[in-house]
């Protein structure tokens, strides 16, 4: 029973970092309905570059602080130099342009920073838990993986609600035309999207390197993982991914629990059968 | 060619214009009849050509051939798939399954893992259907994940590190012996002679089979599609019923390719026969690099591929760099591919699967010989 318990905690938690990968995701697919097959290598990305930071003598929460703003940089001109070229009706040229970089990304790393596995250090922070009796101890770390999930969220819906740039956002999401007719640049809203995608990859980055070991191939899982997140929550809800997210790493953790080697096909076939039952997700918002 | 007529009133007579609806171009009859040939030749290689060529060519038929089919997937349907490695690694594992487990004939269970794949496909397509455009693609690609996992559970196909193929199913294959004999060769050399035929037949029943299905009216249907999906259904076309057709058949298809490929390697591991990048990041290659939604776009990347791979492939990472940067170059200046730059300037069509409305002009007497 004590081990169900534990199992569910730590699925939330898992689930706490699955929606931080999701959130950039679910952020683009919103505003743009843009798919980005590149995102899970773009999150490996932020990983190696805070570790190359930290290897440079910077101290990791400065790394990762510096490294935010770098890849909204990165995300920005990726949006207004490529992306934005290839807008349209046919979704073909943007699928393939986020296909060719998921494979520039994935090898670039493997030649800069080699197939072997890193982590970045925290410290004591590591390996500390906090006791929730029953000899269930809750580890610091991914509870702060967890809060900042939801942090990022409030921080977005208060963005996007709150704001005058919030309001430009939402209107490019719910009809590009019409918020063009108001004055609205569309591609540079869709250039501050990918910037903010990006920014929160890094974060997402960062837990993803505490928490686990990582090399320059792990990327694509992690695009599916946020991917199922995204879908199971329901298009266009933030607060609806980070529940997807919690399913998928729920999903995961009672799979691990049963059989070790179920872990990942467990997450899979909950999102199918979420799928099937539910096609627009849990809590679905916008329409397409 | 169908003809029909419409009047058109001009200045001083009147003018009944005829027109015609044409698919055969000249350029087209010239190129059936070179690809006779060329087929013929291709069919007696394996009589003076080397093994390393057959090898090779082998490889290059069995791209090709899944390259024909994600672009009638992607190209013609819109069916934008990143998972079509689902039903390579599915087909590749029945193969096994059949010829391992069941002790079936090689050749016929590559049938099988077709017709297994296709089944695979029915319930994948139920679900991943519900996806729409972009969705659609990762959506495929956790079906392949799905696959991959499950299959890399069975232990009787070696689990997740793989198993070999023994080497009697491979020289078992039905008539390999009166090959070897009749060329004289030793085993080895008539098995890669026999998978290299079944990789011409599959390669040419694959076009065949695209080309067919374009030309008739699931082809119109499909190009119908492509323009507006809302016109297209309220003229009649059961959009989810094209749809699905060609998703099951493409799989089948797949799947005997995928069955042949790991006949010919002989060993299977899950990584290898579900590869993203052996058998769907390639693939995409040749179709956009070639020209997508033409029949002649994938034989052009193909070409192109082979020699890219061939020249450039030892330098590795890099290697992929380039051919992910040539896809986004192109992807943004050219979006039809090398044959949507040739055909649309020179208003080529090798293997034409569109109809074109000819008009006839001048001055043709009426049915009741007014002038």
């Amino acid at each position: 029973m004590l081990g169900w318990i534990d199992t569910l905690l730590q699925g939330v938690l898992l689930g706490g970092l699955y929606s931080l990968y999701a959130t950039g995701l679910s952020v683009i697919f919103g505003i743009m309905r843009l798919v980005n097959l590149a995102h899970g290598d773009l999150i490996v990305l932020g990983a190696f570059l805070i570790l190359a930071a930290t290897s440079a003598g910077v101290p990791l929460i400065v790394a990762c602080a510096v490294v935010v703003p770098i890849m909204f940089a990165l995300g920005y001109a990726l949006q207004s130099l490529l992306l934005n070229r290839a807008l349209g009706r046919n979704i073909l040229p943007p699928l393939l342009i986020t296909f060719g970089l998921s494979i520039i990304v994935q090898n670039g790393l493997l030649e800069t920073f080699s197939a072997d596995t890193r982590r970045l250090d925290v410290g004591p922070l590591q390996s500390a838990s906090l006791p929730i009796g029953g000899g269930i101890a809750i580890g610091i770390m991914p509870l702060i993986g967890l809060v900042a999930a939801v942090a990022v969220i409030l921080l977005l819906n208060a963005l996007f609600y709150r704001t005058a740039v919030g309001r430009a956002f939402r209107a490019t999401s719910d009809d590009v035309e019409i918020a063009q007719l108001m004055g609205i640049n569309n591609r540079s809203i869709y250039a501050l999207t990918m910037g903010i995608s990006l920014a929160v990859c890094a974060l997402a980055a960062f837990f993803l390197g505490t928490r686990a070991n990582f090399d320059p191939s792990i990327g694509p899982a992690r695009l599916l993982y946020a991917f199922e997140a995204v879908i199971i929550g329901g298009l266009g809800s933030l607060w609806g991914t980070l529940a997807g997210g919690i399913v998928v790493g729920l999903a995961q953790t009672i799979g691990a629990h049963i059989d070790p080697e179920w872990q990942l096909l467990s997450g899979h076939i909950a999102f199918l059968i979420v799928l099937v039952i539910r096609p627009r997700g849990l809590f679905p918002r916008a329409v397409d | 060619m169908r003809t029909g007529s419409m009047s058109t009133v001009t200045k001083s007579e009147k003018v009944r214009t005829r027109f015609a609806v044409v698919r055969e171009t000249r350029a087209s009859t010239i190129t059936l009849i070179l690809a006779v040939s060329a087929i013929v030749i291709l069919f007696a290689l394996p009589a003076f050509a080397s093994r390393v060529l057959l090898q090779e060519l082998f490889y290059v038929f069995t791209m090709l051939s899944l390259a024909q089919l994600w672009n009638l997937l992607a190209g013609s349907a819109g069916l934008i798939s990143v998972g079509q490695q689902a039903f390579v690694g599915v087909g590749a594992y029945a193969l096994f399954a059949f010829t391992v487990i069941a002790g079936l004939d090689a050749v016929l269970s590559i049938v099988l893992s077709g017709a297994l794949a296709g089944l695979v496909a029915i319930p994948a397509a139920l679900i991943v259907f519900r996806l729409r455009g972009a969705y659609f693609a990762i959506g495929t690609w956790v079906v392949a994940e799905v696959c991959r996992l499950v299959l890399a559970q069975v232990k009787q196909l070696g689990g997740g590190t793989g198993t070999s193929l023994p080497p009697d199913i491979a020289s078992s294959i039905v008539g390999l012996d009166s090959v070897r004999d009749f060329f004289a060769v030793r085993g080895p050399a008539a098995r890669d002679m026999m998978v290299y035929w079944l990789a011409l037949l599959l390669a040419l029943g694959t076009f065949a089979l695209v080309y067919r299905l374009l030309r008739s009216r699931h082809g119109l249907a499909l190009s119908a599609l492509g323009d507006s999906e809302t016109a297209a259904e309220s003229t009649g076309v059961d959009v989810f019923r094209t749809k699905f057709l060609i998703y099951v058949l493409t799989a089948v298809a797949t799947g005997m390719v995928g069955a042949l490929i790991f006949l010919q390697k002989a060993r299977i591991s899950p990584d290898a026969a579900f590869s993203l990048i052996d058998w769907t990041a390639y693939v995409i290659f040749i179709v956009v690099i070639g020209g997508i939604g033409s029949m002649e776009g994938p034989i052009i990347g193909v070409a192109i591929f082979y020699l890219l791979q061939y020249y450039l492939a030892a330098l590795g990472s890099w290697y992929l760099m380039l051919l992910g940067a040539l896809a986004i170059v192109l992807m943004l200046f050219a979006p039809s591919g090398i044959w949507g730059v040739i055909s649309h300037s020179l208003d080529l069509s090798l293997f034409p699967v569109r109809r074109k409305l000819i008009a006839i002009t001048g001055s043709v007497p009426d049915k009741d010989g007014k002038p």
